[in-house]
């Protein structure tokens, strides 16, 4: 067992899974449908220890020099 | 189909490749073809021959047997020829190799166990979801299968499982099994006993692709469209390398047959079925490695199928990504600082040759008439006229009046290029797209095309014999486009750093330099002639005037009547010193730059002011005042540089690299005591006294302190030539403004140039403990070791001659390495990227419209719109608004 969270890693990006709500407005806003989105895959060791299931989509917060902070968002897949 | 009605695009669902059947090879064929000939004695084509009208026409006159169209509309169709016996066809040769290996030689079945068989569809079908490429997984099932000694499935006579035999393949068509050949019937018929569930683990679709169709026993012909014949002026016809290949085939083929029939020994037999494979292997591939290649008559190896397709020539590189274009001209390129950046000059013959075509309409018909009327020897004229229906007219000396007159709205004059012309103008390798900008174009006489030698960094051009192209445009809509988006004005700041690309360069800067340096006494002649063509109406204020009471202007104040209004800014001069603390305003060097509302109050023009990369000033006034205002900054600073380096003149000689006798004795004091201390460090080295540098080992330790104490005593005397040289010498100009060369360059012709290296260390090869055989085993000192004490200009001795000829190979052959790698490097990136595009809802998207970033650069920003994205640019706004300081 794993005894520390690759969360806590300075280089790994904050990750979340979104509500459907929040899902929808995503879409919405982009004007696509789900799998336009970019990947991610389940056995990414992120999404592991964050448990998604396949069909969620993961919410990046990466720290940007230029735009303080940017979103990124990633349809998690089977591999 | 009527050529009128515009073709509905259609949308490609999917492609699906395989192999072709001999079933499908027949069913598409429109007739066998049984005769070598091809045209009758009255010139008619043979009916079953290969011209056969039944595969297509291409004799105007003629209507295709088929399809009933005439030439040009006919698409062409094919036909086959039954071949008598099997042969292998060569672009699936690696193929079947791996296939015979993977199979049993009796019961043709896949050597794997049925597990591993089940696993590996499984595994397939995984990869297909994921839609990644099952390559490597396939071949790994070739290998295993291959490695396998014995058939899982059947058994020899004496009940034994059946042995793998060994096949030892033959370049290019030969299969060797136990040192018997394998005819292809014989392979035919092992691929045929394989069974469908064994090919779909091979990855084929078997309904696509069977292994034994990748052994002919049938071969389609391709239609006569495809391979015309041409006449000759003597009425002679010439056919197609194709064609000249299928006689071949066929004459064999009917050979084959009439001796097999005649029970020909079967000696006979093999060697013509030899042959027949032969003639297919070079109608596919001329170039097969281990064929000779079939030659015409005249000794010229034949083109087949695959010389069309392969190569920089070939159909995919040669006729589908690149093809010639028309409106286009290309010259050798020469420099004119007279010409705006935004203009090419371009020769006269250039100018008459190219078009524009001018719609008429009542507004313009009069022009136009004058056009025409001139025809296409006195410029400007037109070369062309389109009438109303459609015909093209050539302008000659004897039709332009008569043309001229009959012209109505309606019709086109291709017209002659003049002045102002947009053009687009380019540069190969063009690598970025400032490699393609949009030129105003002015006709000038000789035959160079001419630019503003500003322009040549974002082309990388130079006048060393570089040649152009150029691209006259042909429509409104694409001269709009060129002029709003790649008009070399809104090109000046490249997005890849933000910054000015297109700015000063060489001359301009060391004239900015002295202009803005030395220059304290202009007379009002020398101010008007330094400011003749920058459009100033008056001149400021005079700087003082002299014991004849005559004014007398700065260059500082000349300078500031090419700045725009209102411009402030700051910054540190390329000449800067770097002195502990920067004075700013107050720099001694006069090496710190201020410019307050237009007016150059302190410091010095320079590389950091208005070169390309790096003008600042440059910079500021196109980020602030606009493209427009930008482009004629850069035209007036070309223009004043010009001028400004011929005021005070700038030569540079040998007798510039002189140095006083003094520094020449302090030079080599400081090359002597440095060779002596490194013969001091070898001897501590060898008395196994020095000092181990942690993380290395006593000989890299003293490798590294010799390169670090020869590396210092370089630079010092670097210094003391520069020193005695002082900025008064134009190399030092050149090299401390920025215009050319360096300090470096300057210390390796004037005082010393240094130690040669090889990835970075000193040089060791050569024989044995010793770079060249004078030298003792095992010396480490300087000298042996390609350290050259002495300058370009004093000249090098042999050993040093030699040691700079090692080390300036490196850098050539590093050159052109990093050149070849970074081209394929570039190929492949744009390759994958060339189809992203940002949205109008900033979002970077595929063409399918899967997204790749959420916003363009996850910052959505523009680096040519924003100012290096530092907090100073809103800073500086809120300043000039309010009047007041922001932190
Ligand atoms: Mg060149
Ligand atoms: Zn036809
Ligand atoms: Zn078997
Ligand atoms: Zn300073």
């Amino acid at each position: 067992m794993r005894k520390f969270s690759l969360l806590d890693h300075n280089s790994v990006p904050k990750h979340e899974i979104i509500q459907e709500n929040e899902v929808k407005s995503l879409l919405d806003k982009y004007q696509i449908e789900k799998g336009q989105l970019p990947k991610i895959k389940q056995s990414d060791p992120v999404i592991k220890e964050l448990g998604a299931s396949v069909g969620d989509i993961a919410k990046i917060t990466r720290n940007s020099q230029t735009a303080g902070e940017s979103l990124y968002y990633r349809l998690v897949i089977d591999d | 189909m009527d050529k009128n009605m515009p073709s509905i695009p259609k949308r490609i669902g999917a492609i699906k490749f395989g192999l072709i059947s001999p079933r499908e090879i027949r069913k598409m064929s429109v007739t066998a073809v049984i005769t070598a000939d091809t045209y009758d004695d009255d010139g008619y084509p043979i009916d079953m021959g290969l011209m056969d009208l039944r595969l297509g026409v291409i004799d105007p006159g003629l209507k295709c047997k088929t399809c009933s169209s005439r030439a040009g509309e006919c698409p062409g169709h094919f036909g086959h020829i039954e071949l008598v016996a099997p042969v292998i066809h060569v672009g699936f040769n690696k193929m079947i190799r791996k296939t015979l290996r993977a199979i049993c030689p009796k019961c043709s079945r896949l050597m794997l166990d049925a597990a591993k068989k089940a696993d590996s569809l499984e595994q397939l079908a995984k990869l297909k979801k994921m839609g990644h490429l099952p390559n490597s997984h396939i071949n790994e099932i070739y290998k295993e299968a291959a490695k396998t000694k014995t058939c899982p499935y059947c058994y020899d006579a004496d009940g034994n499982p059946t042995k793998k035999t060994v096949i030892k393949f033959e370049k290019p068509v030969e299969y060797i099994e136990n040192g018997d050949k394998l005819t292809p019937s014989e392979i035919r018929d092992r691929f045929e006993n394989i069974p469908d569930e064994d090919v779909r683990v091979f990855g084929m679709d078997p309904d696509n692709a069977r292994p034994e169709w990748m052994i002919l026993t049938v071969l389609p012909v391709p239609p006569v469209t495809v391979r015309p014949s041409i006449t000759l002026e003597s009425g002679q016809r010439s056919e197609d390398d194709l064609t000249h290949k299928l006689v071949d085939i066929i004459r064999i083929n009917q050979r084959f047959q009439e001796n097999r029939d005649a029970g020909a020994p079967q000696l006979i037999i093999e060697d013509l079925w030899e042959l027949l494979q032969y003639h297919v292997t070079t109608f596919f591939d001329n170039e097969v490695s281990g064929v000779p290649p079939a030659r015409h008559r005249s000794g010229r190896p034949l083109k087949t199928l695959s010389q069309r397709l392969k190569g920089k020539e070939g159909r995919f590189r040669g006729s589908l990504s690149g093809k010639r274009v028309n409106f286009s001209a290309r010259t050798v390129i020469s420099p004119d600082p007279n010409l705006s950046i935004n203009e090419v000059g371009v020769p006269l013959p250039i100018a008459k040759q190219m078009t524009i075509p001018v719609r008429i309409i009542e507004r313009n018909i009069d022009l136009m008439r004058m056009y025409v009327a001139r025809g296409k020897e006195t410029y400007p004229g037109a070369n062309y006229v389109i009438r109303v229906d459609e015909r093209r007219i050539k302008v000659t000396d004897l039709n332009c009046e008569e043309l001229a007159e009959k012209l109505e709205v309606g019709s086109t004059v291709e017209r002659q290029l003049i002045d102002g012309d947009i053009v687009l103008f380019n540069r190969q390798p063009s690598l970025h797209k400032m490699s393609i900008m949009a030129h105003n174009i002015k006709v000038l006489p000789n035959k160079t095309f001419r630019l503003n030698p500003c322009v040549c960094p974002p082309y990388n051009a130079d006048f060393d014999g570089d040649e152009m192209n150029m691209h006259v445009l042909q429509t409104e809509e694409s001269r709009a486009e060129a002029k709003i988006l790649m008009q070399v004005q809104e090109n000046i700041l490249s997005p890849r750093f933000g910054g000015p690309i297109i700015g000063g360069i060489h001359d301009h800067i060391s004239g900015m330099f002295l202009l803005t340096r030395n220059e304290k006494f202009i007379s009002k002649n020398g101010a008007l002639e330094l400011l003749r063509k920058a459009d100033i109406r008056e001149l400021p204020e005079p700087a003082g005037h002299n014991e004849d009471g005559a004014p007398y202007w700065n260059g500082k104040q000349i300078f500031s009547q090419i700045l725009p209004k209102g411009l402030e800014l700051e910054f540190p001069a390329k000449v800067c010193f770097q002195c502990e603390t920067c004075k700013k305003g107050d720099c001694e060097n006069d090496a710190y730059v201020v410019i307050k509302d237009g007016e150059l109050i302190k410091g010095t023009i320079d590389e950091n002011g208005i070169g390309a990369f790096k003008g600042l000033v440059l910079d500021k006034v196109v980020k602030e005042y606009g493209t427009t205002v930008g482009a004629k900054f850069i035209d007036d600073v070309t223009r004043l540089a010009i001028r400004g380096v011929m005021r005070t003149g700038l030569s540079f000689g040998i007798a510039d690299e002189d140095v006083p006798p003094e520094a020449k004795i302090e030079i080599n004091d400081v090359m002597d005591k440095a060779v002596e201390e490194v013969q001091d460090l070898i001897k501590a080295y060898e008395a196994k006294e020095l000092e181990q540098l942690p993380g290395r080992t006593l000989a890299e330790t003293i490798e590294m302190l010799i390169m670090q104490k020869l590396g210092k005593a370089r630079d010092s005397t670097g210094q003391i030539a520069g020193n005695h040289l002082g900025l008064e010498n134009s190399a030092v100009i050149m090299a401390k403004s920025g215009a050319r060369g360096s300090m470096l360059n300057l210390t390796q012709m004037a005082a010393c140039v240094g130690q040669q290296a090889v990835r970075g260390e000193r040089i060791k090869r050569g024989y044995s403990q010793r770079t060249l055989p004078h030298f003792a085993k095992g010396d480490l000192a300087a000298d042996a070791h390609g350290f050259v004490k002495a300058s370009y200009k004093s000249g090098l001795n042999p050993t040093e001659y030699f040691f700079h000829a090692i080390g300036g190979r490196e850098g050539l052959v590093d050159t052109a390495v990093r050149t070849s790698q970074s081209g394929y490097l570039q190929r492949r990136l744009v390759n994958a990227l060339q189809d992203l595009e940002v949205q109008y809802d900033r979002s970077v998207r595929e063409t399918r419209g899967v997204i790749v970033q959420f916003k363009y650069g996850e910052d959505g920003i523009d680096s040519t719109k924003s100012d290096y994205s530092k907090p100073e640019a809103v800073h500086r706004i809120v300043r000039a608004v309010t009047g007041k300081e922001v932190n």
